[in-house]
């Protein structure tokens, strides 16, 4: 166990490496010079000139990638283009309300996915197994923005039981329950679908193995047959695409924080994007990629937990 | 020859079987329909504007009601379908053909070629959809061309990875290694004697795809950067419409649901094909 933590720690970190290099690459690609973002249209040309010795721009590629490297290992994001304030302030305030509306959304998708995917197996080809289907599908086809403005038209502008933009105050609770229930919801569906869709193909796959037909045979209980035997084998490809929609769920997190203008890193780097402050869009992607690989460790780790066998892969 | 058509009978014969396969089908052929059509079909220019007519809700002269100018929703969503089926057909199309090319080669080279492609492959795979949209589109620039590229970056690894498995499994089998002995070259067996053996399953995927590749292009026009104004885009009329949720829902909510029917529709097509294909996992 502990060689293939560490192999796949390694690969994490390589991988990681490579993402880094690449967002590195992107932002330097990008149209615009950053020197003369932060200064306006009015700027001299020596103004801009020397703003890009101060920023490090007239630096070869290599010196500036070291020093990219070299800050984020220090936990130092650099300065925001277009204030010069340290990114790592707004990185700090943005990242709660995305772990927050990422986790619970997941979470979600968990509770109602898993009980959802097992019983439309085992109603296989009846009305809920139809149902469910087109349920998840719909869901896999619904648009996360879209679907976050129905329900905010249905439950904050019609009804008016929820506030319709906004993300409230991190600090205290109830308001900020309040504000995280629309997103989270939006996310919550989205994933559900998926988890439900994963969950009763893995379900199915393992009904028609022969060691289920012996567990009934011998006479067991069908809720002991259904939870020892098959939903601890469906197991591991669940967890394996849950890691996976994970990821999905966070690209679909950009597009509710932006729905709700909920103040998160989505809408942190649309922010940058649209004010071509490209030091803070950088950072934010730096974040995104690291919740990623670490998303992709943790799922590879806990394989390892489930399954015994893996270990010796 | 006869076994050739006979295999085709049986295909068709499980399709017509397949509910889900003929709705999706149906959905799928109108959608296709109406962009095809959609110049002729509008009611009106999607890009006439008329003060008279700002904001007008649902009615008979304006069925989906109109816009913030006065412009038809109804014809701009007919066109913006237009778009959307565009972007999301080419870059299925050219994903596919890059993408399943990468996949069959590197799984059919081996050694490092393999290693390089399918961790590159990896690593592209490991970025959110729409984070990594964005950075392409921040770096090419807004514009219909750039959308279609960006998407098909996203769509590359999705097929390649779909080519590789099979790829695998194929080189190994008796008549490859036949073809190879005779001396036919590797361009040759695998677009002859690898490829047709696996496109029926990449032909499948590639219809749950275009609806991903629609949502994608949805995603990125609503977020401001898919094809810029006045080109209608049924990604943004749902942005333009949120700012008016509250008194003109019928823009956002039209433009929207357009979207999701078109998704949908794909996704069904995709999903039965593949209860055809596989009908012990998904029938």
């Amino acid at each position: 166990m502990i060689s293939y933590t560490i192999r796949r720690i390694l690969i994490a970190i390589s991988t990681l490496l490579i993402v880094l290099t690449i967002v590195f690459v992107l932002v330097r690609i990008a149209p615009g010079d950053p020197a003369e973002v932060r200064l306006g249209d009015y700027a001299s040309k020596a103004g801009v000139e020397a703003l890009r010795e101060e920023m490090g721009l007239n630096d070869p590629m290599w010196l500036q990638y070291v020093r990219f490297l070299k800050g984020l290992v220090q936990g130092d994001f650099g300065r925001s283009m277009l204030n010069g304030k340290p990114i790592s302030g707004d990185l700090k305030r943005a990242l709660p309300y995305t772990l927050q509306l990422t986790f619970t959304g997941i979470i979600f998708g968990v509770l109602l996915g898993v009980p959802l995917g097992v019983y439309t197996a085992l109603r296989r080809n009846a009305l809920p197994d139809y149902l469910g289907r087109t349920f998840s599908l719909a869901g896999l086809s619904f648009p996360t923005f879209y679907l976050g403005i129905l329900l905010m038209l249905l439950f904050a502008v019609k009804l008016r039981l929820f506030p319709v933009v906004g993300g409230g105050d991190i600090h205290s609770l109830g308001d900020n329950l309040q504000h995280l229930f629309l997103p989270a919801l939006t996310l919550g569906l989205i994933m559900t679908a998926y988890i439900t869709r994963i969950v009763r193909s893995s379900v199915l796959n393992v009904l028609s193995e022969d060691y289920v037909q012996t567990a009934r045979s011998k006479g067991l209980k069908e809720p002991v047959v259904i939870y020892k035997h098959v939903l601890k084998n469906a197991l591991l490809p669940i967890i394996a695409l849950i890691g996976v929609y994970s990821i999905v769920l966070i690209g679909g997190s950009v597009m509710v924080e932006i729905v709700f203008s909920r103040p998160g890193l989505g809408k942190m780097m649309i922010g940058a994007m649209k004010q071509r402050d490209y030091t803070t869009l950088q950072s934010v992607m730096v974040v995104y990629a690291s919740f990623v690989v670490i998303l992709n460790l943790l799922t590879d780790l806990t394989y390892g937990l489930v399954d015994p066998r893996i270990k010796y892969d | 020859m006869t076994a050739g058509v006979s295999q085709r009978q049986r295909v068709l014969h499980t399709f017509l079987k397949n509910k889900t396969s003929i709705i999706g089908a149906i959905i799928a052929l109108i959608i296709i329909l109406i962009a095809i059509l959609a110049p002729w079909i509008s009611p009106y220019d999607p890009l006439k504007q008329n003060v008279y007519y700002r904001l007008t809700p649902p009615e008979l002269t304006h069925p989906l009601g109109t816009d913030l100018y006065g412009r038809d929703v109804l014809s701009r969503v007919l066109w913006g379908a237009r778009v959307s089926l565009l972007v999301g057909t080419v870059s299925v199309l050219l994903g596919m053909i890059i993408g399943t090319g990468m996949g069959m080669v590197a799984a059919y080279k081996g050694g490092k070629v393999e290693t390089a492609m399918m961790r590159a492959i990896d690593i592209l795979m490991s970025f959110p959809d729409e984070v990594f949209g964005i950075m392409v589109m921040i770096v090419l620039g807004s514009g219909l061309l750039n959308v279609i590229i960006a998407i098909t970056i996203l769509m590359i690894p999705r097929f390649a990875r779909m080519a590789h498995a099979p790829t695998l499994a194929l080189k190994e089998k008796d008549y490859i290694s036949a073809a190879r002995s005779i001396g036919l070259n590797d361009f040759r067996i695998l677009t002859r004697h690898v490829l047709p053996n696996i496109f029926g399953e990449i032909l499948v995927m590639s219809t749950l795809w275009l609806g991903t590749a629609i949502r994608l292009e949805a995603s990125l026009s609503f977020l401001g950067m898919g094809v810029p104004p006045p080109t209608p885009t049924l990604g943004n009329m749902v942005r333009v419409g949120v700012d008016y949720l509250g008194y003109a829902p019928w823009i956002s909510v039209f433009s929207g649901l357009t979207i999701l029917i078109i998704v949908f529709g794909f996704n069904i097509l995709g999903d039965g094909l593949r209860d055809i294909s596989d009908p012990k996992l998904y029938a």
